[in-house]
């Protein structure tokens, strides 16, 4: 589709840095990603947070039973993980990945 | 020629097999051995030679150097998840951190979260940019608007810094496991899986680990599921039943060392909290960081984002390797909460002194053979130590790369470096790691190997993940700055380690130690990047200016993939 004797920079990487949908998508998907890094990294320091300042919140059985509370945060964690990868996923193949598309169209134009 | 030397290598595999036992033999009259286990050796034989069989095979497929990386080019986004997962569930993973759960409870699961807490960080920030500026290793990305040079002589020291540590931690869980299942001595056992390691880079080579990798993740995640189910039906299905067996055999074993009930019951319950493991506020942050940052600077992880055809594959890859190594991650407690209940109390899995036989990297190996037998204890140990040799090759080829391609090709020769020449250079790195692995690894024995990691960890997020991070993402960042700031971070990272507890202490047998906490991350990334920006901001060089104004570009062909998709064709 792109024409590939097309050098690599010049006036046709600028002309790309002033579409439209080329900002549309940076601002879009830079703000995405640091919204979902955020939640990420507040979650997990948090967690390491209770891990440095208070180890007996984690260890405190949940009920009458040996469960600690540790133990469902700790897996809670690891799922939100996974949850917040596929969050990004989802939202980059359908919005991402069609914005870039377009983008690619009217640069090989 | 490759193809005759592999069939060598099988073969000689095989043969070595009577030799390990008749050594076993021989040695058992010095050191009190367990008799010699023939259905796990042959098992353990069987599925090593059949891994050895897949590379000859794969290899056979791809014959030039250009296959090798296009290789990536037929990787779908479900077979590269799973290779990254076979990469990352190494000897550390699924040894270590069982291990670790096994003597300590709760601190185990520390290292499964912060392990794998960097995956995110890698989709949301960074792996379809690897992707789309990436050609074949992560110095291509590092270096794309910089002077080649410094910033590839950069990241070929830190790539092999990186990848002596985590060589080191596999060294140590391979020769656990000869140790273990042959009855060899430790440093004999380490010298072979040395020997094994470098006889499978020079002639299976890393065409075929992806293929490897993909295979065992799958034999690996069927075995921990079968043992973490069998764990489970052996308490009754009852996680409470589990955890209260647990603090049962704590408590019992803290009374028989001579405590008193009440400071028994206390260490009963300790397992099931955040524990001893990480002591002071500052160490519990820096370890976080360490293990959180190291993943996003892993050469050999880094590589597998050029192994496939676009940014969307890339991105489908982070999400299945996301979620295998997070189930991965759940099982491992389960199976370490299993070894406390199932090896602790079982006299066949101990010395006489109480400690658990073959190392403390053990109990996950004792307990296949607890709820499987002999069959499965040859299964388990053939995966750990098939996934181990396969993590070792990755490693020790993305090392010799570093050096060949990156130090040799670009830096010394420039562009005129022949194929066979580099190929030569390559090799000899390939020796050389092998050699620094066995002796290191006969050094840190005694250290568990999860932790071992952490260390190659915390210098990958002080050297590499700053450089990477800054490089993509801020146009100011210059060559001198990323040089500078990358090499101080590295530098402080290195220092810190050497003069903390476990190596200051427990290796060089110095009284006290002198930086007193766990991990040295929060303090050398913070350097690192405190480098990086003041090198930048303060560099006024004609170079600075081409570096700055080669961001608009870089940031056009990451973000779009337009300029990337050619530049695998060829």
């Amino acid at each position: 589709m792109a024409k590939t004797e097309a050098p690599a920079g010049g006036t046709r990487f600028s002309a790309i840095a002033e579409n439209p949908k080329y900002k549309e998508l940076i601002a879009k998907r830079t703000r995405f990603g640091w919204l979902l890094t955020a939640v990420m990294l507040i979650a997990y320091y948090g967690y390491v947070g209770l891990i440095a300042f208070d180890k007996s919140f984690l260890a405190r059985p949940i009920g009458t039973g040996r469960m600690s509370l540790g133990i469902p945060v700790g897996f809670g964690l690891i799922v939100l993980t996974i949850i917040l990868t596929a969050v990004y996923v989802v939202r980059a193949n359908k919005e991402f990945d069609r914005l870039t598309e377009e983008i690619v169209k009217e640069a090989g134009q | 020629m490759i193809r005759r030397l592999s069939a060598l290598v099988i073969a000689a595999s095989v043969a070595l097999v009577p030799a390990f036992a008749f050594a076993a033999d021989a040695i058992s009259g010095q050191t009190q051995q367990q008799p010699t286990n023939w259905t796990a050796i042959g098992m353990f034989s069987a599925f090593v030679a059949l891994s050895l069989y897949i590379t000859r095979w794969a290899a056979k497929r791809t014959h030039s150097t250009a296959d090798f990386y296009v290789a990536g080019g037929g990787v779908t986004g479900f077979q590269n998840g799973l290779a990254i997962a076979g990469d990352y569930m190494s000897a550390a993973s699924f040894l270590g951190i069982s291990a670790q759960i096994f003597n300590d409870g709760y601190d185990g699961l520390i290292y499964s979260i912060g392990f794998l807490v960097g995956w995110p960080i890698i989709m949301f920030l960074m792996a379809e940019k690897l992707r789309n500026l990436g050609r074949y290793t992560f110095a291509d990305v590092a270096s794309f608007r910089f002077a080649q040079p410094p910033v590839r002589v950069f990241s070929a020291f830190s790539t092999l810094l990186v990848v002596a540590f985590y060589l080191i931690a596999q060294m140590v869980g391979a020769g656990g496991l000869i140790k273990l299942l042959f009855g060899l001595p430790f440093s004999y056992a380490v010298v072979i899986v040395g020997v094994l390691m470098i006889l499978y880079v020079l002639f299976g080579g890393m065409r075929a680990t992806t293929w490897v990798q993909i295979i065992k993740a799958g034999m690996l995640l069927s075995g921990a599921t079968f043992m973490a189910i069998m764990v489970m039906s052996k308490v009754g299905w009852s996680p409470e039943e589990l955890f209260n067996r647990a603090v049962q055999v704590k408590t019992d074993i803290a009374l028989a060392h001579g405590s008193s009930p009440e400071e028994a019951a206390k260490k009963g319950l300790s397992i099931m909290g955040p524990g001893n493991f990480i002591k002071d506020p500052i160490s519990a942050i820096s370890f976080g960081m360490a293990l959180m940052f190291g993943t996003a600077g892993l050469p050999h992880i880094l590589m597998r984002f050029f192994t496939v055809p676009d940014a969307k594959t890339a991105r489908k890859s982070v999400l299945w390797a996301t979620g295998w190594i997070g189930y991965f991650y759940l099982l491992t407690f389960i199976i370490g909460f299993g070894a406390i209940v199932l090896v602790a109390t079982n006299p066949q899995f101990l010395d006489a002194a109480g400690a658990v036989k073959g190392g403390n990297n053990m109990p996950a190996i004792h307990l296949a053979n607890a709820v499987g037998g002999n069959v499965f204890l040859g299964f388990i140990s053939a995966v750990a130590f098939a996934t181990i040799l396969a993590v070792v090759s990755g490693l020790t080829l993305s090392g010799a790369s570093a050096v060949s391609h990156d130090l040799y090709a670009t830096v010394f020769r420039r562009k005129e470096a022949d194929t066979n020449h580099e190929l030569n250079v390559s090799r000899g790195t390939t020796l050389v790691l092998g050699v620094v692995a066995v002796a290191l690894g006969i050094l840190f024995e005694k250290q568990n190997v999860a932790f071992m990691v952490s260390l190659a960890f915390a210098l990958a997020a002080s050297g590499n993940f700053p450089v990477l991070i800054l490089s993509l993402l801020w146009k100011g960042c210059t060559t001198r700055g990323a040089v500078i700031g990358g090499f101080l971070g590295l530098i402080t990272a290195l220092v810190l380690m050497i003069l903390s507890n476990d190596i200051w202490v427990l290796i060089l047998h110095h009284a006290k130690a002198i930086f007193p906490y766990k991990s040295p991350a929060l303090f050398s990334m913070t350097v690192a990047f405190v480098g990086i920006w003041f090198f930048s901001i303060t560099d006024r060089s004609e170079r600075a200016r081409i570096d700055r104004a080669g961001f608009d570009d870089q940031r056009v062909r990451s973000e779009t993939g337009i300029g990337a998709t050619q530049a695998s064709d060829h």
